[in-house]
C-alpha cells in the first residue's frame, strides 16, 4: 500500500470504528477535568464532559451509531465501576462501628425522605410526558 | 507442588489477579441477583462488595494491594459518566419541556438530603465531623469528598457514606417509588439521580431509558446544587449550633 492509502485507511475507516469514539469520550473527560481544575469549579471533571460531549451532539444533531453502541458498553456494566471503590468500606470498619447508629439511621431516613420529596414534587410540577 | 504456590504468590501480586476477582464476584452477585428475580435485597454491588471483603479479609490483603488491580474498573467511572451525554440528548425533548420543574425538584431533594441527614444524626448524637462527613452523602464521590474536606470532615469515610446511600438507594429506591404511586419515568430517575447518584443512576438505567437519562441529568444537578448551597448552609447551622 503507498503511503496515501495508507493514511486514507486510518482517517476513513476510523470513523465506523468503536475505539475512535472511546477517544472522544476520553477526550470530552479530560478537557472536563483540565477546565474544572483552571478555573477550580465545584463540579467534577467527568460532568463537565458529559456536557461537552452534549454540546457536541447537539452540533451533530444525531448520535453516531458507534458512538451509541460504545456509550451503551460502558452504561450498561455502570453498577461494575463501583465496585472497587465500594469494597474501600473496609478501611473504616472502626469509624462505621462506633458512630453507627447515627450515620445508619440519617442515611436511611435522608435517603428516602430525598427519593420522596423529588419524585412527587416532579410528579406534580412536571408537563405530561410526551409519547410514554 | 512448589511450583503451583510459586504461580500462586506470582499472580496474587499482579494487577489481574484482583482485577479478574472484582469482575468474578460482580458476576456471581449479578447471577444471584437475575436468579431471585431481581430482588433488591440482593444488589449486585452490595453482593460484590461483600464477596471481596470476606476474601481479602480472609487473605490478609490490604485495600492498597486490592486496588492496585481494581483501579481498572474504577477508571471507567469517568467514561461512563460522560457517556450519560447519550441517553441524555435522545431524552432532551423531555427535558427541555420541564426545565423548571426538574431544577426545583432537584433542587428541593438536595436540601431535603442535607437536612435530613444532618438533623437525624445530631439528634442521635453524631460528632460534628460525622455531621460534616455524611451531610454530602447523596452526592458523586469526588464532589463529596471535596466538601467533606472543606467542612473539615472525613474525605475517606464520606467516599463509603457515598457508596452505601447509592446502594440503599438503588436497592430501595424503585419499591418506595412504587409504594407512593409514582409512575412517571422522568419523576422516577429524577428521584434516583438526586438521592444516589451515579450507583441509583446505574440502577434507573436497567429498568428505562428515560428514567436513566433523567437520573444522570439530577446527579450532575445535585453535585452542583450541594456544592453551592451545603457550605452555606453548614456556616449558619454550626454558628447556630454553638450559640
Amino acid at each position: 500500500m503507498t503511503t496515501s492509502k495508507v493514511t486514507s485507511f486510518f482517517f476513513v475507516r476510523l470513523r465506523d470504528f468503536m475505539l475512535a469514539y472511546l477517544t472522544l469520550i476520553l477526550v470530552c473527560q479530560l478537557a472536563g477535568e483540565l477546565v474544572v481544575g483552571a478555573l477550580a469549579l465545584p463540579v467534577p471533571g467527568p460532568v463537565l464532559g458529559m456536557l461537552l460531549l452534549f454540546m457536541i451532539l447537539m452540533l451533530l444533531g444525531k448520535i453516531p451509531e458507534r458512538l451509541d453502541q460504545t456509550a451503551n458498553g460502558l452504561l450498561q456494566s455502570m453498577s461494575l465501576l463501583f465496585v472497587p471503590a465500594g469494597t474501600g468500606v473496609m478501611l473504616h470498619f472502626k469509624l462505621l462501628g462506633e458512630a453507627l447508629l447515627p450515620l445508619s439511621l440519617a442515611l436511611v431516613f435522608s435517603t428516602l425522605a430525598t427519593i420522596v420529596v423529588t419524585a412527587r414534587l416532579m410528579q406534580w410540577l412536571g408537563k405530561e410526558p410526551v409519547d410514554e | 507442588m512448589n511450583s503451583l504456590q510459586d504461580t500462586w504468590v506470582y499472580l496474587s501480586a499482579t494487577p489481574l489477579f484482583h482485577l479478574t476477582m472484582t469482575l468474578v464476584a460482580f458476576q456471581v452477585a449479578n447471577f444471584a441477583f437475575e436468579k431471585a428475580g431481581r430482588n433488591p435485597l440482593l444488589n449486585p454491588v452490595l453482593g460484590a462488595v461483600l464477596l471481596l471483603v470476606a476474601m481479602l479479609l480472609i487473605t490478609q490483603t490490604d485495600y492498597a494491594t486490592y486496588f492496585e488491580g481494581a483501579q481498572f474498573v474504577h477508571f471507567l467511572l469517568g467514561p461512563a459518566t460522560v457517556a450519560l451525554a447519550v441517553p441524555l440528548y435522545r431524552q432532551w425533548h423531555q427535558v427541555r419541556r420541564s426545565a423548571w420543574a426538574i431544577t426545583a425538584s432537584v433542587l428541593a431533594g438536595s436540601l431535603t438530603a442535607i437536612l435530613t441527614a444532618i438533623a437525624t444524626a445530631w439528634i442521635m448524637g453524631g460528632s460534628l465531623p460525622i455531621l460534616a462527613s455524611l451531610a454530602p452523602k447523596s452526592v458523586t464521590a469526588p464532589v463529596a469528598m471535596a466538601i467533606a474536606e472543606e467542612l473539615d470532615g472525613l474525605p475517606s469515610l464520606t467516599a463509603v457514606l457515598v457508596i452505601v446511600t447509592g446502594i440503599f438507594g438503588a436497592m430501595f429506591g424503585p419499591s418506595v417509588l412504587n409504594l407512593i404511586g409514582v409512575r412517571d419515568w422522568r419523576a422516577r430517575g429524577l428521584a434516583m439521580g438526586t438521592a444516589s447518584h451515579g450507583i441509583g443512576t446505574a440502577r434507573a438505567l436497567q429498568t428505562n431509558e428515560t428514567a436513566g437519562a433523567f437520573s444522570g441529568l439530577a446527579m450532575g444537578l445535585n453535585a452542583l446544587a450541594t456544592a453551592l448551597l451545603l457550605p452555606i448552609i453548614w456556616g449558619v447551622l454550626v454558628g447556630l449550633l454553638s450559640i
